[in-house]
């Protein structure tokens, strides 16, 4: 229907909508591990990308967190940047310009600590040429809430999804936050509020303690955990989430490869984001296109789009 | 600036003590590339454990297409790249970060520490071939004893520099510290002192120069994900009251830019 036939036979199909926004393939870059892009062009063909979603933008500059920031555990990592960010109005004065000529989906993920912070930024966002979405991040703590992260609580995450969408002018997708007890009743909340896709999962809150000084590793105390460690996590929230909802599921989490993408793809997911494999392999996400490509024709699959949500469950 | 991610063959594996080893690597793109003072992100193994590279200052270069890293068993990452054999393959991603600035007309005066001394190699031979003569400039070197520090001499004296060496157990050179050296030369006013080893060390060699108001460039470590630019996780405080990231600013800085805690 959407998807006129114009491709180059050989070429495998892998475009997929989320929602109005349409894309070339599936894979998008996660936020806060693709800095804005530029720091990669040397390093890949950015083209190649569906969508970059770029590091979490707030209203005003942060400085982020003392260090040490990050910290090495099994099969992954910590990290408590701190959301260090030049502000909204300075990434669209720097940073956009060149984003825009890319002439791929830009995809901004926004953060904030109210309601009206959120609101704020989304109206700055209006217009800027270039911007194809803005990414709620939801993880973040809810000030007048005493801290308690807006992502945690259904009746929050749909007032922060509801005041994006009142001003955003491009489709508005929510980053979940794995912390949480029932993620699809999060993921009601947030559909029923108007968001156009939803994307998970973000770092799994961690700790980790250094024995010899009797101190914790960050000095943040925690931080967020992502990498291969948490793959199962997300799929399985990917899974419960896409059964839940009828908007399109962004999967996020461990993704290092083809293989990783195909099965949050099979659990439902229409799209995918490479995090944390950008530090080990600049070009992962460039490498994961590739590999879906060699998948689809291997397969013989008239387009990628007929492996979403194909996974086969037997209930007992 | 260009960095690669080379798939680079061990040409050559060095023991100098029970724990410091050197490799060279066969790595053209990154050797034709690097300047004194950048670094590499090394994979130590190819699965999911342990995820992150590990980085290392690049010891020296070749015209044939070669680095060397000069490091320490500390940990996982490193206990495996010990354990390498000529002929296997690496994945080494650079060069990164910003090098030395080196000035052609002032003498140079060089004071590495323990690993710190990794850098080195590669600062001293770029001031030479830069300036031709480095009859003005110095090296002090130092370790906690002899094994750290001997067995990278021969390498440094091939271009005539002159060198100052010390141990902390006075098993080799002076008994002593690195800064009792430089404390007790005369600096030319313009000269530039370039320092890499432990912190409480460059710390201690940043306040003499700062005494005898002398230009002190120095390069820190931080713990890293990306090591460019990418994760914002290497920061560092600047006296400035921001954060620096080491492997875009950094890994050398001009001293007074960071806040040292003595
Ligand atoms: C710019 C730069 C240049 C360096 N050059 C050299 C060099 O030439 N020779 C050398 O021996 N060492 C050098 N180091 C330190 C070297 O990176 C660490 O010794 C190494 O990462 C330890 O890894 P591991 O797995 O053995 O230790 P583990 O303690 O098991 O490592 C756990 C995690 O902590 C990180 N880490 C541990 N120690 C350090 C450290 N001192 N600095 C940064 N990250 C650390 C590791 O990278 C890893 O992510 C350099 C560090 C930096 C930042
Ligand atoms: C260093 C670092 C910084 C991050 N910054 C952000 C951010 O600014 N906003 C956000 O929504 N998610 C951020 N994330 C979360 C990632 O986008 C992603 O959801 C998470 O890392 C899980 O995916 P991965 O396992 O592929 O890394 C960050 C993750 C890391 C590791
Ligand atoms: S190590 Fe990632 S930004 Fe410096």
């Amino acid at each position: 229907m959407e998807f006129v036939n114009s491709r180059k036979d050989d070429l495998p199909d892998l475009r997929v909508n989320i929602g109005s926004l349409k894309i070339a393939n599936p894979v998008m870059t996660a936020s806060g591990t693709f800095g804005y892009a530029r720091e990669f062009e040397n390093l890949m063909n950015l083209h190649r990308l569906g969508a970059v979603i770029v590091k979490g933008i707030s209203l005003y500059p942060r400085a982020g967190n003392p260090p040490p920031r990050i910290v090495e555990t099994a099969c992954g990592m910590l990290n408590s940047i701190g959301l260090q960010n030049v502000g909204v109005d300075r990434f669209i004065s720097e940073k956009m310009a060149y984003l825009a000529e890319l002439n791929i989906p830009v995809i901004v993920n926004i953060l904030g600590d109210s309601l009206a912070e959120y609101q704020e930024i989304t109206t700055r966002l209006c217009g800027v040429p270039g911007v194809a979405g803005i990414e709620v991040n939801i993880s973040c703590p809810n000030v007048k809430k005493g801290g308690v992260a807006f992502g945690t609580d259904p009746s929050m995450a749909a007032a922060v999804t509801e005041a994006v969408k009142e001003r955003a002018d491009v489709p508005v997708m929510v980053k979940l936050s794995p912390n949480v007890s029932d993620i699809a009743l999060v993921a009601r909340a947030v559909e029923d509020s108007g968001a156009d896709s939803i994307s998970l999962i973000n770092t799994l809150i961690g700790m980790a303690v250094d024995l010899k000084t009797r101190r914790p590793v960050l000095a943040n105390v925690i931080g967020g955990l992502s990498g291969p460690a948490i793959k199962p996590v997300a799929l399985r929230m990917v899974y419960q989430v896409a059964s839940v909802v009828s908007i399109p599921v962004i999967g996020i989490g461990g993704i290092e490869t083809a293989e990783d993408a195909l099965e949050f793809m099979l659990a439902g997911a229409t799209a995918i984001q490479i995090g944390t494999a950008s530090f080990v392999n600049p070009r992962a996400s460039e490498e994961v296109v590739e590999g879906i490509g060699n998948y689809v024709i291997s397969e013989k699959l008239p387009s990628v789009r007929d492996i979403i949500g194909q996974l086969s469950v037997d209930l007992q | 600036m260009s960095q690669y991610q080379e798939k680079a063959t061990v040409i050559r594996t060095e023991q100098f003590s029970e724990k410091n080893y050197r490799l060279t690597l066969d790595s053209p793109d990154i050797a034709r590339s690097a300047k004194a003072g950048q670094f590499v992100m090394i994979r130590a193994g190819f699965g999911k454990d342990p995820l992150l590279r590990r980085p290392f200052s690049i010891h020296q270069t070749s015209t044939n297409g070669q680095i060397q890293i000069y490091f320490k068993i500390v940990g996982r990452g490193t206990d495996m790249l010990a354990r390498i054999k000529a002929g296997d393959d690496l994945s080494v991603f650079g060069p990164l970060g910003k090098g030395f600035v080196i000035h052609e007309n002032f003498p140079a005066l060089i004071v590495g520490g323990g690993l710190g001394i990794a850098p080195m190699l590669f600062l001293a031979k770029s001031i030479c071939r830069l300036k031709g003569d480095c009859g003005n400039d110095q090296i002090i070197l130092g370790g906690r004893e002899k094994v750290e520090v001997e067995p990278l001499v021969k390498d440094f004296k091939e271009f005539g520099i002159k060198m100052l060496l010390a141990t902390d157990d006075g098993s080799y050179g002076h008994h002593g510290l690195v800064t009792d050296i430089l404390s007790s030369l005369e600096l030319h006013n313009r000269c530039t002192v370039y320092t890499c080893g432990p912190e409480p060390m460059m710390a201690r060699v940043y306040e003499i120069c700062k005494v005898r108001n002398v230009a002190c460039q120095v390069s820190v470590e931080s713990v890293m994900a990306c090591g460019m630019g990418a994760c914002l996780g290497c920061s560092r405080p600047t006296s400035k009251g921001t954060y620096a990231h080491v492997c875009l600013n950094g890994p050398v800085f001009k001293a007074e830019e960071l806040v040292w805690n003595s």
